[in-house]
């Protein structure tokens, strides 16, 4: 499981079977002409919770946004459950950086939720009874179920964080995909978060996120993704997650009095 | 004479006007709304400008064919074309190249507009046709309007409102968040193409009634109108057709009622008239309604900081703070506290020590967050969460709650 060499040139030839939540082979992804993610391979585990981990700038977003099809790639395939990405789009569901809307929008709690059912409501489907009871029940899942009719310019932080998730939870997904979901918000909420998530994986959901925290890896996550630019680890917390890859991914970034405690906290 | 034009009783010319002025009002109002929820509004403008150059080729065209160029259809087919490679080379600009999009924005507009006005003078210079009309696409000219005119405006612009109605849903997700339209397998740009492709088609609809000078206002001001009244996009886009509506049919019923009025600038008047009059009365987001928030906020800090000089046995200066002391019946005018007053500082100072408690204490964090120095604590804790405080505290325990 743990490789700790980049994979450089052409993507390995490996049977990437049905149970495989997301495979991502050769992967790399360019802003103008410096790559933001080289070559990159990444196998998830079906039903783990993954940690995408990497110093800032590292393209652990960019991964997943072209793990999503978001941005598009120089090279390399994408695939989810064994297919190619168009064919398994439903069974995704993506929550984005709080950063990247404006939340002055003219659009009420609910409505947020309710754009994860656009598939089922289709073009001009009515919302009914169910598809609102549905969306009740995810807000309600993430504790915002008394913010339904709010504004969402209203909502703090947290709050705008979770409404994320519960519009990613009506999807009823299979793969669940995070992008720096604990980024500046508060205790309460990064509680409700990762209770919600754990809640996923025990009913068999596959949770990958992307990660900045540290100190909570082990408490959180049972898998990791080292990245800067390229691979640095792939495996378990216990493989791949100890110092000599941190020391790799973070470079003189990371104190090494940061890493011996980390290294202490995993035994 | 105005009255008669509102029933629509001024002839024959003057109800097309009318008809025709209300109905691109509302698809106008509508279609705009998507782009300002995309924070595209200018991205019309430079559509608009763009119609120009197709209006003066369309004409040319038509009088080689041997018409005399006064086919409406002909010339708003000229001007769509036109319209349509201005918006695919914006796109292309702000897509391919480093340009932002305001420089595109500025760079189609006046290269097809120059192009476009190049052309006009050409077909002066020509002398053949009836071209006396097309300056009139500049500035909309409604005089000799013909019913045939009327009907290409209406199922224009009833087309266009149809079509806004059938992809409302992916181009408001598209407008929100278009990361995740994009991740849910929407075709982000294909929807952004079809958004300004209707944005053209009302353009292109309206270059009759208010010019393609204009247009960008009824598209632009409706929306913006709307947005001070809901914070709900789908009311958004219903009130923003709404005031667009009203704006045409009051705006062509004025001019209309009285010799020489233009009718697009009063339309784009009167639509700035309920603009204004939002800004100003809109009950949350409204100016008004701004600056009593600030008043009354300011009234709280003032009587806040009053009370607890009051409990503090401290000189009061700030003639304000006196002032509303005194109005409120808590101070007499020498600045010495009534019975009420008293009653009310010793509870000021003593939620200053509760909250001072509460800040400390991590237990209270959310509670904490709620701070402003103003709230009563009994607003965000229970009374045996205070009493438990006080306890805390410690000292004399009559002090009101």
């Amino acid at each position: 499981m743990l490789s700790l060499a980049a994979h450089q040139g052409a993507s390995v030839a490996e049977k990437i079977t049905k149970d495989c939540p997301l495979a991502i082979r050769g992967l790399t992804v360019s802003y103008g002409q410096k790559p933001a993610v080289f070559s990159v391979d990444m196998t998830v585990q079906p039903g783990a919770m993954t940690a995408i981990i990497g110093p800032n700038g590292a393209g652990k977003s960019t991964l997943l946004k072209a793990a999503l099809g978001i941005v598009s790639p120089l090279s390399g395939q994408v695939s989810v459950f064994g297919e190619p990405l168009e064919k398994q789009r439903a069974r995704i569901a993506y929550v984005p950086q709080r950063a990247s809307v404006d939340w002055d929008f003219p659009t009420r709690v609910i409505d947020v939720v309710l754009m994860g059912l656009s598939r089922e409501l289709g073009l001009l489907g009515r919302v009914r009874a169910r598809h609102m009871s549905r969306a009740m029940d995810c807000l309600n899942r993430v504790g915002m179920r008394d913010f339904a009719d709010r504004q969402i310019g209203q909502l703090s932080g947290g709050q705008q964080q979770r409404v994320f998730l519960a519009r990613a939870l009506a999807q009823d997904a299979d793969l669940y995909l995070l992008d720096e979901p604990f980024a500046g918000v508060d205790a309460a909420t990064e509680k409700a978060i990762i209770a919600v998530l754990k809640s996923l994986k025990e009913a068999g959901k596959t949770v990958v996120v992307v990660h900045h925290d540290l100190a909570t890896v082990t408490d959180y996550f049972d898998h990791v993704f080292l990245i800067n630019t390229r691979k640095v680890a792939e495996g378990t917390v216990a493989e791949a997650f100890i110092a000599e890859t941190l020391q790799s991914a973070y470079g003189g970034r990371l104190a090494t009095a940061q890493i011996d405690q980390i290294s202490r906290a995993l035994g | 004479m105005l009255w008669d034009a509102l029933t629509l009783q001024l002839g024959y010319n003057a109800t097309l006007v009318a008809i025709g002025a209300t109905l691109l009002g509302i698809s106008a109002g509508v279609t705009g709304t998507f782009l300002f929820l995309r924070k595209r509004a200018l991205v019309s403008d430079a559509i608009s400008h763009a119609t120009l150059p197709g209006v003066c080729l369309g004409f040319m065209v038509l009088v080689a064919l041997g018409g005399d160029g006064r086919n409406l259809i002909g010339l708003l087919a000229g001007s769509a074309v036109s319209a349509w490679i201005g918006l695919l080379c914006m796109n292309w600009l702000t897509r391919h190249t480093r340009l932002a999009e305001d420089a595109a924005i500025g760079a189609i507009l006046s290269v097809f507009f120059g192009l476009g006005i190049v052309l006009l003078t050409v077909i002066q210079t020509m002398g053949v046709g009836r071209q006396a009309g097309l300056e009139g696409f500049l500035l909309g000219s409604t005089a000799g309007m013909l019913w045939a005119d009327a009907l290409v405006i209406a199922i224009g612009g009833a087309a266009t409102l149809l079509l806004v109605m059938i992809i409302r849903r992916p181009m408001t997700m598209v407008a929100f968040d278009p990361e995740y339209a994009a991740a849910r397998g929407l075709p982000v740009h294909r929807i952004d193409l079809a958004m300004m492709g209707l944005v053209m088609a009302v353009t292109v609809v309206g270059l009759k009634i208010v010019g393609l000078i204009l247009i960008v206002a009824l598209l632009i001001i409706p929306p913006v109108t709307a947005r001070f009244w809901t914070d709900r996009s789908d009311r958004v886009v219903l009130l923003a057709g709404l005031a667009g509506g009203l704006a045409g049919y009051l705006g062509a019923a004025m001019s209309a009622s009285a010799p020489n009025l233009p009718t697009g600038p009063i339309i784009v008047l009167v639509s700035f008239g309920f603009f204004a009059l939002s800004l100003l009365l809109a009950p949350v987001r409204g100016v008004l309604a701004a600056v009593l928030r600030h008043l009354r906020f300011q009234r709280r800090v003032h009587i806040r900081q009053g009370l607890l000089a009051l409990a503090q046995g401290q000189k009061i200066y700030e003639p304000l703070t006196l002032r509303l002391l005194r109005r409120a019946g808590l101070a007499r005018a020498d600045g010495v506290a009534t019975e009420t007053g008293k009653a009310r500082a010793a509870k000021a100072l003593r939620d200053e020590r509760r909250w001072e408690i509460v800040r400390a204490d991590q237990m209270h964090e959310a509670t904490a967050a709620l701070y402003d120095g103003l709230r009563d604590i009994e607003t965000v804790l229970t009374q045996d969460q205070i009493a438990e405080i006080d306890r805390q505290i410690g000292g004399p325990q009559e002090v009101p709650a």
